[in-house]
């Protein structure tokens, strides 16, 4: 097998934690195929964090913000130069815009936010979970270069102790994007986004008013996570979108999810039962989120929250 | 101002999903138009009352499929298209590649789309689709404004919001908050019954089925995962000592902190 290839992106000079992850499976998949993983990144700087991540041999292509049709091309570019047979793209927001746009001009399929993936026979199989995490689907990707997106927290972070790897800077040809950034909003500036965070707080109807929202920023902020809300709070207005999680908010698997006064629907479920430990306090000891929690509290969230984030900023003390 | 909708017809998503077979099981399924397709249909509606145009939705799949069709007609849709086949066995480039051939034949300004179907999860049609129509792509998108031949739309990102600006035609991908759809009217029932719906196959459309089905992204397994049996429970009825075993298991078993 000739290699796998991934794509990472880098935010503030770091690569990110979901690119890093992809690097890590990238390089286990590459042993298993006794062959080598090479990065793509888009500053120089980025290249020696890819090769302690695995990467043989780094592609920088000096890009600016992203877009997608520079970024295609771009992409394409290396693919065409390296002829991998695997490339993996972090699932992040512009992962998934880019992977399936380089697929099609490709001609080739993609798995999406995956959590295995495997070499087997030749070929690439992924699995993903789907229908709320009723069914995991297991695809084998045929065709060639096999391409899927990595679900974030999915995949452990592995560092190697490979030397510096062979930096290849990518002359671009040239592309033109039709499609302009011409602002970007940061509604809460410099909140964790639930998307990529180690552990979240969220926060359910049980909180009964927009103002309680505090309960969970405090034990958030305490503990270093990122807020997270039901539907039923974004729908009344308690909160932005951007904090939903479920099925038609965020799907997200952090290492910590802690539940509070969210009932635990299906819908609700179907966006946090995949994160590797739940913490779910609610008053009514038949709330279906017990049934995915690890700790179920029965309780009052007005009193446990408070005394936890006390409990929290104290062990943080010491 | 014409629009183009592409809708899937998902399970509806409090269904017990079954798998048997290797396949999803349908049996007692109830199927609906996929939740991010509404605001997609929302969105299209609303251009349409505001500049006039025909909005054509299209979707490609099974006979139960032109439900979804009928639903959209009647909430406003002036056009349908169905391109019949078993679009379960097909990955997203083949969709995708049905669909663009379907939309080639059809004038529109604008292909909007769900930023995913609901169930599967893919979010993969919509760039696949604005690749082989050479379109550019906004994805995610929360805010659209169109007019004079320009779209500007805010794309949801990781904890921030971009404002991006391109020319039409383009393909958009619709996220919640985009709107609030709508629900069928009487009338718009009635009216709908009365729209033929615009049958089609995949050879039809010049395709060729080896290329649709069964490529590029195979299923080779589907199965249910362990259901989980729920962990400790605990009583908060003294809050101090709650908050104390939770900030043990968050040190112990979560080894944060
Ligand atoms: C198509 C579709 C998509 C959906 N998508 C999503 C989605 O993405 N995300 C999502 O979350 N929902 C989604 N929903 C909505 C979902 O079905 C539920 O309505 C929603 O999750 C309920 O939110 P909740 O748990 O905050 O509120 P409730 O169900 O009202 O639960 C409130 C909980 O708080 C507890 N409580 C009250 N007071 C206290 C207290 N003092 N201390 C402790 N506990 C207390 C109660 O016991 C109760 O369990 C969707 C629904 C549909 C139909
Ligand atoms: N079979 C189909 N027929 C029509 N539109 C589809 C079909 N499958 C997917 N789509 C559209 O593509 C979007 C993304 O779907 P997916 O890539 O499967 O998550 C959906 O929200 C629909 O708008």
């Amino acid at each position: 097998m000739p290699g796998v290839l991934v794509v990472t992106e880098a935010k503030d000079g770091k690569l990110k934690k979901v690119s890093r992850e992809a690097l890590s499976i990238g390089s286990e998949l590459a042993a298993s195929a006794v062959s080598d993983m090479g990065g793509m990144v888009t500053d120089a700087a980025s290249a020696e964090e890819a090769g302690r991540y695995g990467a043989k041999k780094v592609y920088v292509a000096a890009l600016g913000p992203y877009d997608t049709e520079t970024y295609t091309a771009a992409v394409v570019q290396v693919i065409r130069e390296m002829q991998p047979a695997v490339v993996l793209f972090a699932g992040s927001s512009n992962g998934r815009d880019l992977a399936p746009r380089v697929a099609a001009r490709l001609g080739v399929g993609v798995a999406s936010d995956v959590d295995r993936l495997d070499w087997l026979d030749g070929k690439l199989r992924a699995r993903r979970p789907v229908y709320s995490g009723r069914v995991f689907v297991t695809v084998e990707i045929t065709g060639t270069p096999a391409i899927a997106t990595t679900r974030p927290n999915a995949f452990p972070l592995q560092e190697t102790s490979g030397g510096a790897p062979e930096v290849v800077n990518v002359t671009l040809e040239s592309s033109e994007s039709r499609v302009k950034l011409v602002d970007t909003k940061v509604p809460d500036a410099g909140e964790l986004s639930i998307a990529e965070a180690d552990i979240i707080v969220s926060g359910g109807r049980g909180l009964k008013e927009a103002a309680n929202f505090s309960y969970i920023r405090d034990l958030a902020h305490a503990i270093g996570g990122a807020v997270g809300a039901s539907r039923a709070t974004v729908d009344a207005g308690w909160i932005d979108h951007q904090h939903q999680v479920g099925q038609t908010g965020r799907v997200v698997s952090p290492n910590l999810y802690i539940a509070a006064g969210i009932s635990g629907a299906i819908q609700h479920l179907a966006g946090m039962s995949s994160s590797k430990h739940i913490v779910a306090i609610n008053k009514d000891p038949e709330a279906p989120i017990f049934r995915v929690a690890d700790l179920g509290v029965v309780g009052d969230l007005f009193q446990i929250l408070p005394a936890l984030t006390e409990e929290v900023k104290k062990a943080k003390a010491h | 101002m014409n629009s183009v909708v592409c809708i899937s017809h998902v399970p509806d998503t409090e269904s017990r999903i079954k798998v048997s077979g290797g396949k999803i099981d349908e049996t007692g399924l109830k199927f609906i138009v996929s939740p991010y397709d509404e605001f997609a249909l929302e969105e299209a509606i609303r251009l349409k009352e505001k500049s006039g145009g025909d909005v054509t939705v299209m979707t490609f799949g099974p006979e139960r499929a032109q439900q979804g069709l009928r639903e959209a007609l009647a909430r406003g849709a002036t056009k349908a298209v169905h391109v019949k086949g078993d679009s379960s066995d097909a990955d997203s480039l083949g969709i995708a590649k049905v669909l663009a051939a379907a939309i080639r034949s059809v004038p529109h300004d604008v292909v909007f789309l769900g930023k995913q179907g609901v169930g599967t999860d893919n979010g993969l049609v919509g760039p696949m689709l604005a690749e082989l129509l050479g379109y550019p792509q906004v994805n995610v998108v929360t805010h659209l404004e169109i007019g004079d031949g320009k779209l500007t739309a805010h794309r949801e990102i990781e904890g921030a919001e971009e404002v991006l600006q391109t020319a039409t035609p383009a393909v958009v991908t619709a996220q919640k908050g985009l709107n609030e759809p709508r629900y069928a009217s009487l009338k718009g029932i009635m009216a709908a019954k009365k729209i033929a719906i615009d049958v089609k196959s995949v050879t039809d459309l010049g395709l060729d089925e080896s290329d649709i089905y069964k490529q590029r992204v195979v299923v080779v397994a589907l199965e249910m995962p362990p259901e989980k049996s729920g962990g400790r429970k605990i009583d908060g009825a003294d809050p101090a000592a709650a908050a104390r075993e939770i900030l043990k298991y968050i040190k112990d078993e979560v080894k944060a902190l």
